[in-house]
């Protein structure tokens, strides 16, 4: 089938099988290997994106789902000239040691910030919040660190 | 020099640019073109005669290339997957090591272990192909419990009582002898349960074949690839080693289970051969956990002789670790000499004995995993002093103090074979203690009872040995390789540094902190050095990263090539400068004539050694390039304190950690904010062992901890924030006075954390992983 996607405001026109996976789409079609895949349960997190908006896991994603969609992935946030501020906090507060689950986690904390809106976010919050990222290295405590230090400095 | 760059600064990683941008490149980020995709078919029984495989229909499924079984690998002179470490038994002979063939060919001996390989010209033409090969299983009755397994059906013809070894270190007749004239004795029975290492990035390998140069390439997910390298080409024989070349690029996480040479790279990068076209592997996360080798798995019985006083007068310890299916590339020397040595602790116990019997059963292979074999001898040690000091009515901190090995004591050999080197163990566990505000934990706990909770603080007091090793130590020992490291500082034309390392950074922040090292030695500046590894093309034969070893032995051989480039650097500039080489100091960066003002900057010494106009010829060869080899004296032995405070809800069983406070020796630190996270994240695995995970088998051995749903991986509402801190005491024989700390947090934290939850249930003893409901029944059943 062929779908239509805009990938970090790029368009794209992608042929794919029906039952081919928004993270293999982004990774083996157009090249975007920062989306990183691991696991087959949609237990890692680290295939997180932005699908119109939201964090989804794009593993769980049929690629015909994504059809029309707007989808942001780690290489649309920021550039190492230009960080976001979450990519910036991350590297701030030592957030990250082998990278692996880093761009998944940098996505679903982007939106963990957003949709808090203008409210504190506390970090229990955050830790809940981040429950559906695993990460091997890190113990979480410099992610967490690194989530209020972005949310912080978004809402001052 | 201190500077905001130097040794002790904690400088911001340069790895992060391109990881926090998704511009990583780790091994399944790349494709070769005209590339096929392997997919294993893996044995779905744990033992199995296996009389024939069919692989028509396979071969028949659209976009199949080829099928391949252990028959054609070994057809080809495909050799076995060795065990590195001979280890040998009490009465002197060796270990039994059983064939073990990439892909199986007349046995299957655990679930998951390939014994055919499918390649197809896309990954679901593989996946279908793989479906379709049928195999005749004749399924046998496994063996799964290594408790038992002496007694149970023989796996391996050559392995009677399926016995891989029996194994002793210590003076048997001093122990027995000390636990005669015991006032107490304290017993435990102790299980280690068994952990999957579970890595975020699952291993992959692409494989290359360059047929007019006759050249294979690896890309693969290794911590070592020079050892891959050497075992896959001078004991598998894929290809002389020469011809063959493996690159580790970005490694998404490792704690030992990329140490190891497995199946699949071995069929991949044979089969590009065979096929003369790429071929790429990636594991799916059920075949990580079914195939990747696991860690731990002991089961112990300990006892602890100790004087009226609290002296601890002997240490006995029987083991039996389980080896799973086959040998790994060095599981026969993670429960012998990185487990046994390590029973003296922090203590001054005059006479220790171990016993080790070391089993197969039918399950996937165990090695090392972060800490391997000392976070076994560190549960077993501090789990025995926190109970003898319950049973004989004594503060837990005091009853260590009594003990421990004092700093006027070293260098301190232990009657387990090492030589401690250094060490103010009161100085950790005082700090710990302050931390901890341990004056005030009858408070706490008084507060949490009349919530109706129960409140416990354990202890752990650990020594690990790491600085992987003195290699005529290790050889001695029946280490199949030397343990040194090398490294190559390559100053450039314009004064700015290529450095290579033969240590393989997969998490561990290298090219940051050996970046550091260089600027600090050198003068510098951080950002004109860059540090390259993982490519067996790019650096001399080198030993890779595990045991918490690449700053101890990596950055040494760094410093040692940094001295060959100064004393290099002072002869050139003495020429220049018309001065005599012993009137040349180097500081600052530059090259100067003591009691003069004439100097040279390290920018011109180094463009006058490339571009040499009036420059020494006869005496110096042009160039400015240095390599260093660096084999360690001794191992380095890092330790400390760790103390954990937890509190249990008796209705539900949950445990909540209220507070961990880890103070540790690391000797000198480079970088404070990557040590600080080496320990974080070390901390969450030992935890996680003792709270969370466990690799479970079922008596027909099939996995039930075979997902992320059911191994309970550490999440971020799991853990709480660490208390980190440190003491020091340098390493007395390695240039940096550094020790290690990757594995510290493993090692020392999940005693302390059992510690806590025995503390608070009032039991002698609970099994890990101390789950809700694990814990609702101690409390009710005892």
């Amino acid at each position: 089938m062929e779908i239509s996607l805009t990938v970090n405001g790029v368009d794209h026109r992608v042929d794919a099988p029906a039952n081919a996976l928004l993270a293999d789409i982004l990774r083996e079609r157009l090249g975007l290997t920062g989306t990183h895949v691991g696991c087959d349960t949609s237990q890692c997190g680290a295939c997180v994106v932005h699908l119109n908006g939201d964090a989804v896991k794009s593993c769980t994603v049929l690629a015909g789902q994504a059809d029309g969609a707007e989808v942001t992935t780690i290489e649309g946030i920021g550039t190492p000239d230009d960080l976001h501020p979450m990519q910036a906090a991350f590297r701030h507060n030592h957030a990250l040691q082998c990278g692996f689950c880093t761009p998944g986690m940098i996505m679903s904390a982007i939106d963990l910030v957003r949709k808090q809106g203008d409210a504190p976010l506390i970090e229990q919050a955050v830790r809940d919040g981040l429950d559906g990222n695993l990460c091997r290295c890190t113990g979480y405590q410099n992610i967490v660190r690194a989530v209020l230090d972005a949310a912080g400095r978004a809402q001052a | 020099m201190a500077t905001e760059t130097g040794i002790g600064a904690s400088v911001k990683r340069k790895e992060d640019a391109r990881f926090i941008t998704g511009a990583g490149r780790y091994t399944d980020d790349l494709n070769a073109p005209g590339q096929t995709w392997a997919v294993f078919a893996r044995s779905p029984h744990a033992r199995a005669k296996l009389s024939g495989i069919d692989t028509g229909a396979a071969l028949a499924t659209d976009g199949v290339v080829a099928v391949f079984v252990g028959a054609d690998l070994k057809a080809d002179g495909i050799g076995d997957l060795p065990c590195g470490w001979m280890v040998k038994s009490k009465d002197g002979s060796e270990m039994i090591q059983p064939p073990h063939p990439p892909l199986a060919v007349d046995r299957v001996n655990y679930v998951g272990e390939p014994y055919a390989v499918v390649i197809g010209e896309t990954l679901d033409a593989a996946r279908n192909g793989a479906e379709a090969v049928q195999a005749d299983f004749e399924e046998l009755p496994p063996v799964v419990d290594v408790a038992s397994a002496a007694s149970a059906e023989q796996i391996h013809d050559a392995a009677a009582n399926n016995q891989c070894y029996d194994w002793e270190l210590g003076d048997q007749a001093a122990t027995d002898a000390a636990f005669e004239k015991a006032h107490h004795v304290t017993r435990l029975d102790i299980v280690n349960n068994r952990l999957i290492p579970n890595a975020i990035e699952p291993r992959a390998a692409l494989g290359e074949y360059d047929a007019a140069a006759g050249t294979y390439t690896l890309h693969t997910t290794s911590q070592n690839p020079h050892l891959e390298r050497l075992v896959l080409a001078a004991f598998v024989q894929v290809a002389p080693e020469a011809k063959l070349r493996v690159i580790s690029p970005d490694v998404g996480g490792g704690f030992g289970s990329k140490i190891f040479v497995y199946a699949e790279e071995t069929a991949v990068i044979w089969a590009a051969g065979k096929l003369r076209r790429p071929v790429k592997w990636r594991a799916e996360r059920s075949e990580s956990f079914l195939a990747d080798a696991h860690g731990r798995d002991h089961a112990t019985h300990a006892e602890l002789a100790l004087a009226e006083d609290g002296e601890f007068l002997g240490l006995r310890v029987a083991t039996k670790a389980n080896m799973g299916a086959y040998l790994s590339t060095f599981a026969s020397s993670v429960p012998t000499y990185l487990y046994g040595t390590l029973l003296a602790g922090q203590y001054k116990t005059p006479a220790i004995h171990v016993q080790v019997q070391s089993l197969f059963t039918n399950t996937a292979p165990v090695d090392a995993y972060r800490g391997a074999g000392r976070p076994e001898a560190t549960y077993v040690v501090e789990r025995l002093v926190e109970t003898a000091a319950r049973e004989i009515g004594m503060d837990p901190a005091d009853l260590r103090r009594r003990n421990f090995i004092q700093p006027g004591d070293f260098p301190y050999e232990t009657p387990v074979a090492l030589t401690y080197d250094t060490g103010d163990y009161d100085a950790s566990l005082d700090k710990a203690l302050a931390h901890a505000d341990y004056a005030g934990f009858a408070e706490r706990r008084a507060e949490s009872e009349a919530r109706g909770k129960k409140r416990g603080i354990g202890f752990s007091c650990y020594i690990e040995a790491c600085g992987l090793a003195p290699s005529q130590v290790a050889l001695s020992l029946g280490a199949g390789v030397g343990l040194f490291e090398v490294g190559e500082v390559r100053v450039d034309v314009t004064g700015s540094v290529t450095v290579t390392t033969g240590s393989h950074s997969h998490g561990q922040s290298h090219e940051t902190t050996f970046a550091q090292i260089i600027s600090d030695k050198l003068g510098v500046p951080f950002e004109n050095v860059t540090v390259l590894h993982g490519d067996t093309g790019r650096s001399d034969y080198a030993l890779g990263t595990y045991g918490s070893r690449s700053l101890a032995v990596g950055g040494s051989a760094l410093v040692k090539a940094s001295d060959k480039i100064i004393a290099k650097g002072k002869k050139i500039a003495a020429h220049m400068l018309e001065a005599n080489e012993d009137q040349m100091a180097f500081e600052d960066g530059e090259f100067r004539v003591v009691d003069s003002n004439q100097s040279l900057t390290f920018a011109e010494v180094a463009f006058a050694a490339y571009v040499p106009s009036n420059y020494p010829l006869e005496e110096l060869e042009p160039g400015l390039s240095e390599k260093a080899f660096y084999d360690p004296p001794n191992f380095t032995y890092p330790a400390g304190a760790h103390i954990c405070e937890v509190e249990v809800d008796p209705e539900t069983g949950v445990v909540r950690i209220e507070q961990f406070v880890a103070v540790d020796d690391f000797g000198q630190i480079v970088n404070p904010m990557i040590v600080e996270g080496q320990v974080h994240g070390g901390l969450a695995q030992g935890i996680g062992q003792a709270l969370l995970e466990h690799g479970v088998y079922d008596e027909s051995g099939q996995l039930l901890s075979g997902s992320y749903m059911d191994y309970t991986m550490p999440r971020a509402d799991d853990l709480p924030n660490f208390l980190v801190d440190t003491t020091t005491t340098p390493c007395t024989h390695n240039p940096l006075g550094v020790k290690g700390c990757g594995e510290a947090g493993a090692i020392g934290s999940t005693a302390a954390v059992m510690n806590a939850v025995t503390d608070a249930l009032g039991v002698a003893s609970v099994p890990m992983p101390a789950t809700p409901e694990t814990v609702w029944r101690a409390l009710r059943e005892g």
